[in-house]
């Protein structure tokens, strides 16, 4: 009785707040049709803002992973002055309201701020700019790849590492034939949840975008522009598009979570049965 | 090839983990390390292989200075305590590893490895298991994976860390035994460290007794077992009973009786002092009848009659806990039962004597 009962309100609950609010997005973009939808679409600021947000991605996703693998060797695999402040400073764009982020880039980066200046008189535009976009992108993404890997790479330890070494691996050897494959599944994972990110950051892309219609609009500020238009429909073409690829990283990421699965070793029996 | 190590210490911190150790080990040896956990008898592995780097001192290998060649180049074969096998890759590939990654001009060739690795797997006798991932064997296997994947490098030494370590009783004698003849077969020095005396008395043609980052004795099992050169040793390599009492004078006094040893193997002591007396559980003899000061009283406290030898437990006159094995005719003819008040009497100890 209560288990149909909890069963009951946590479907309900998904329902309200989850299916019939995903539903709804796909069902207000296809309001005007089919040929609305498609057309709000192929827009050509809308095109520019799917192009923005994939660059964005493509920056940002390579190189934070990048650090996420060099920053979880280290802190996995060495002892070294500094090593829980670099823990902590990891964490930092999670604490931080991504808003505050933006405003920080804002800060350091806007033409008058010294260092912005220095790089406008030099023809440099960072803030209203993409390079702005990428770096604030970059910013709320840098923990998630580094926080995956880090307890994956202590969990594995560096005993496989110091095998490949000794039985005569070079250190790009060791790398690519014994870590990566090891910490693979963590790194996909990662790489999803990366992904998900850089295209949908709001907050700290908001700030410094400037909003320039066709220039510096990702797809999440090209949904707000339209819906404060009240282009809903192409508001909503356009947020089902997001929306597909939320439900796509979550479709993988639940795949790879199944991998994730630390190693178990075989019981002796079974093996002692297998060897029979 | 011989290794030989010079003034090898080595800190973590402020703990010495190694503590100028000089060593030569010969061409074909098969050595033990053999000290409790802390000892440093890992840390000294791992130097050797080049996997640590001394604080000070140098490795030699056949002479030369090995200080500045890297792991990769040494030529020495390790293996881990969990035997650290490639867990996303099959047997075949475990054993195949350090033939694959041989720069490409001198890389043999694909029907070589393979001919190479099924050789080795033979010689491991788990042929038939090649395509199998790690984790679907059991512990020996996996010991003799990693074996083979070690020598599939041909090593010109080899350093097994607590080899038997994570193995239940049986497979760990099993293995011990297999690892002799193929140490007989092939010759490779061989330095292998472990916490079990009875493994290293059976196995090694030497035993280093490692304490406290320090060598405490280097012998033949024989020489280790029957001559230690100290308490420690005496203490480490089997049961042992531990008697705490002076010397006075040069007459041993354990509580307040007099005891007068034949048998003593005493090292020089001075003639007063306080004295340890270590003797082994089946050199105490029991006895019903006191004789003389040669045998000192006790009660029998417990009786463990399964094996080979009677395990009795007694509690001496002066508080300390005895243990003394006996075999089984013996104890028929005493008729024991715990309570019932004995006699001891050592046939041979050792006496160790600290001055106060």
């Amino acid at each position: 009785m209560v288990r149909i009962a909890l069963i009951t309100l946590a479907m309900v609950f998904v329902a309200l707040f989850i299916f019939i609010p995903v539903i709804a997005v796909f069902a207000e973009a296809l309001s005007k049709g089919i040929g609305a939808y498609f057309a709000a679409i192929a827009d050509p600021e809308a095109r520019a803002a799917i192009r923005l947000t994939l660059m964005t991605a493509a920056i940002a996703v390579p190189l934070n992973v990048t650090f996420g693998i060099a920053a979880s060797w280290a802190i996995a695999r060495f002892d070294f002055p500094g090593k829980q402040t670099l823990l902590t400073l990891i964490d930092i764009p999670f604490s931080v309201s991504p808003v505050i982020s933006g405003m920080l880039f804002v800060l350091l980066l806007g033409v008058r701020a010294p260092l912005g200046g220095f790089l406008a008189a030099h023809g440099i535009r960072v803030i209203f700019a993409e390079p702005g976009i990428v770096l604030a992108t970059l910013f709320v993404t840098f923990p998630l790849a580094a926080r995956e890997l880090i307890p994956i790479m202590q969990a594995v330890g560096s005993e496989e590492e110091e095998a490949a070494i000794v039985l005569g691996a070079g250190g790009w050897q060791m790398f690519f034939r014994v870590t990566i494959p090891n910490i693979k599944w963590g790194l996909l994972y990662g790489l999803v949840l990366c992904n998900a990110r850089a295209m949908g950051e709001f907050g700290a892309v908001s700030v410094v975008s400037g909003h320039i219609r066709g220039h510096t609009n990702t797809m999440p500020l090209y949904v707000e522009i339209l819906y404060n238009d009240f282009q809903f429909a192409a508001a909503f073409a356009v947020s089902s598009l997001l929306t597909m690829l939320a439900i796509a990283t979550l479709i993988a990421k639940r795949f790879l979570e199944r991998r994730v699965v630390p190693v178990k070793q075989a019981p002796d029996e079974l093996a002692v049965k297998v060897a029979a | 090839m011989s290794i030989e190590l010079r003034n090898i210490s080595k800190k973590f911190g402020d703990f010495v983990a190694v503590d100028t150790i000089n060593l030569h080990i010969e061409t074909g040896e098969l050595v033990a390390l053999l000290g409790l956990s802390g000892s440093g008898k890992t840390t000294l592995l791992r130097i050797i292989a080049g996997l640590e780097t001394p604080d000070t001192g140098e490795v030699l290998f056949h002479g030369e200075d090995a200080s500045d060649v890297s792991v990769r180049e040494r030529k020495v074969g390790f293996v881990f305590q969990h035997y650290a096998l490639f867990r996303h890759m099959t047997v075949f590939e475990n054993v195949a590893f350090g033939l694959r990654v041989v720069p490409r001009r001198a890389r043999p060739a694909e029907a070589v490895i393979a001919r190479r690795v099924h050789e080795l797997l033979k010689l491991v006798q788990l042929d038939f298991l090649s395509d199998r991932y790690p984790s679907q064997l059991s512990g020996g296997q996996r010991q003799r994976v990693a074996l083979a994947r070690t020598l599939a490098v041909e090593p010109k030494v080899l350093l097994l860390d607590e080899p038997f370590g994570a193995l239940d009783a049986k497979v760990r004698q099993e293995l011990r035994r297999w690892l002799r003849r193929l140490h007989d077969e092939i010759k490779i020095t061989s330095v292998f460290v472990t916490h079990d005396q009875e493994e290293a008395l059976e196995l090694a043609n030497r035993i280093i007794v490692m304490n406290q980052g320090r060598i405490e004795q280097i012998g033949s099992a024989e020489e280790v077992y029957h001559h230690p050169a100290n308490a420690f040793v005496y203490n480490f390599l089997g049961n042992v009973n531990l008697f705490h009492g002076r010397i006075e004078n040069g007459r041993v006094f354990l509580g307040d009786t007099a005891v007068e040893l034949e048998n003593t193997h005493a090292h020089a002591h001075p003639e007063t002092g306080k004295a340890v007396l270590y003797v082994r559980p089946h050199l105490l003899e029991i006895v019903l009848k006191p004789n003389g000061k040669q045998t000192f009283p006790a009660t029998v406290k417990s009786i463990n009659p399964a094996g080979p030898q009677v395990k009795i437990e007694l509690v001496a006159e002066w508080g300390d806990m005895v243990q003394v094995e006996i075999d089984h005719e013996r104890y028929q003819a005493l008729h024991l039962e715990p309570g019932a008040n004995v006699f001891l009497r050592p046939k041979e100890q050792k006496l160790f004597v600290y001055s106060i």
